[in-house]
């Protein structure tokens, strides 16, 4: 038998807790800053402003041309030159967010449009001011249609969280990386950690098509 | 006649020190990227998620939710790392990243397949079972023309994705652009200017691929007979003038 069960074993708590955990902080820091971060976004990419709406347009585009981990490469070497130093984790989790927020704000921007025209017209009939039109009428229809998306974008996030250990971040395959170069044996953390997304990722993504299929009718 | 040639090492300062190197990288980049995504063409495994047998179907859909449920790196890692140890023998790196990425997009591309397909009319099947068509005949001539033109914008995304996600190969030292970008940092070029670089040129090659993808979307939608209303609507614009 070439699988070690006893080092697998061995190993198999340090993954669960500590590489699990910093892989979960990731995810919820990087999905909560994209989803907040996206909404802004969106609402500036409508801005009637040209000089507001062309710039974020330009450079969400921008992000979302270009590859995440060039990115984190940019935020982990470069910041620093300009006096801005953080940890690899809130590095990572900034860039997850910047990153994912070019995709959320195209979610939020289906929702609102989304909004049938007839809210927007009983809004005006009540003279509702435009802020309240915002924040009583439209955002809390357009994010309820965006909720099953989002969910995806949170497993998306959770399943590119890896690309963090790039930047020194130990999560779960940063650690298993760790452990296999200290045999220089890959196969079981490797494999352990590959496991764990998929034990996650899949259930997670039949429960957002349910969600997504309760809320269409 | 001046040509500037951007991959020259005679380019001023630090653009001819470092361009030469982001050069060989965008060529390997765009190696995997074309590799991966020639592994990816989905189509048959899209197709087998549609099909009228359960079994088929199982086989597609276990496919498309394992590469699914995890991202390229890990399967990469997987493939590099852990599966010489498993099988006994160990693939080229790039292999590996051309593999992992191939087959990643692969389970995003059926998706897309499977859901454009579906979306074509029923009608349209059925006009084809009354005209005694064949089932390989409904499907050639009269499903995937109309299907193509619908897949059309979300492979355009999935490219861009493919894209980027050759980056990752970097991780398993590929000589890809950013592993090229990262050499070139460590050996002590500017690092805002090389990595300014880097995003300027993986943004280049996904506007060339918008480009190239908008063009297939006009040639597939005139070829069954639509066109985009824009389009038209101008071309009538111009007529009438």
């Amino acid at each position: 038998m070439i699988w070690d069960w006893d080092w697998t074993l061995e190993i198999l708590p340090g993954l669960l807790t500590q590489g699990l955990l910093v892989t979960l902080q990731a995810t919820l820091g990087g999905a909560v800053l994209a989803f907040v971060l996206g909404l802004f976004v969106a609402l500036l990419r409508r801005s009637r402003r040209p000089y507001i709406s062309r710039p974020v347009g330009a450079i969400s585009e921008f992000i979302r041309g270009t590859p995440l981990l060039v990115q984190l490469f940019v935020l982990y070497y470069v910041m620093p030159d300009f006096g801005v130093r953080m940890t690899a984790l809130t590095t990572g989790i900034i860039g997850l967010g910047v990153h994912y927020a070019s995709y959320t704000s195209e979610v939020y921007r289906a929702g609102i449009d989304g909004v049938p025209k007839g809210q927007w017209e009983a809004a005006i009939a009540l003279n509702l001011p435009r802020r309240w039109t915002w924040i009583g009428v439209i955002l809390p229809q357009a994010v309820r249609r965006s909720l099953p998306a989002l969910g995806n974008y949170l497993v998306a996030i959770f399943k590119e969280s890896p690309q963090l250990s790039v930047i020194t971040v130990v999560d779960v395959i940063g650690l298993a990386r760790e452990l296999g170069s200290e045999r220089f044996r890959y196969l079981e953390p490797m494999t352990v950690a590959g496991l764990f997304f998929l034990l996650i990722a899949i259930p997670a993504s039949i429960l957002i098509r349910r969600m997504e299929r309760r809320l269409d009718t | 006649m001046i040509t500037i040639n951007p991959c020259s090492a005679e380019l001023p300062g630090v653009l001819g020190e470092t361009m030469p190197f982001l050069c060989d990288g965008t060529l390997i980049t765009l190696q995997s990227a074309i590799g991966g995504s020639v592994l990816a063409i989905a189509l048959p495994v899209g197709l087998m998620a549609t099909s009228r047998h359960r079994g088929v179907r199982a086989v597609a859909r276990v496919y498309m939710e394992f590469f699914r449920g995890t991202s390229v790196l890990v399967q990469l890692f997987w493939l590099f790392y852990a599966m010489p140890l498993l099988t006994g023998f160990q693939l080229d790196k790039i292999f590996a990243g051309v593999l992992a990425l191939g087959l990643n997009l692969g389970a995003y591309g059926s998706e897309v397949v499977r859901g454009a397909v579906r979306a074509v009319p029923r009608g349209q099947r059925e006009a084809a079972v009354a005209l005694n068509f064949s089932p390989f005949q409904r499907m050639r001539y009269v499903v995937l023309p109309q299907a193509f033109v619908e897949m059309v914008p979300p492979m355009n995304n999935l490219l861009i994705e493919l894209l980027k996600a050759t980056s990752l190969l970097s991780a398993i030292t590929v000589a890809d652009l950013a592993y090229e970008g990262r050499l070139l940092v460590n050996s002590g070029s500017d690092q805002l200017i090389v990595f300014a670089l880097l995003l300027a040129i993986y943004f280049l090659l996904s506007y060339l691929i918008t480009l190239l993808m908008r063009f297939v979307e006009r040639r597939a939608a005139r070829m069954v007979g639509r066109e985009r209303p824009r389009r038209r609507a101008a071309r009538a614009a111009e007529a009438a003038r």
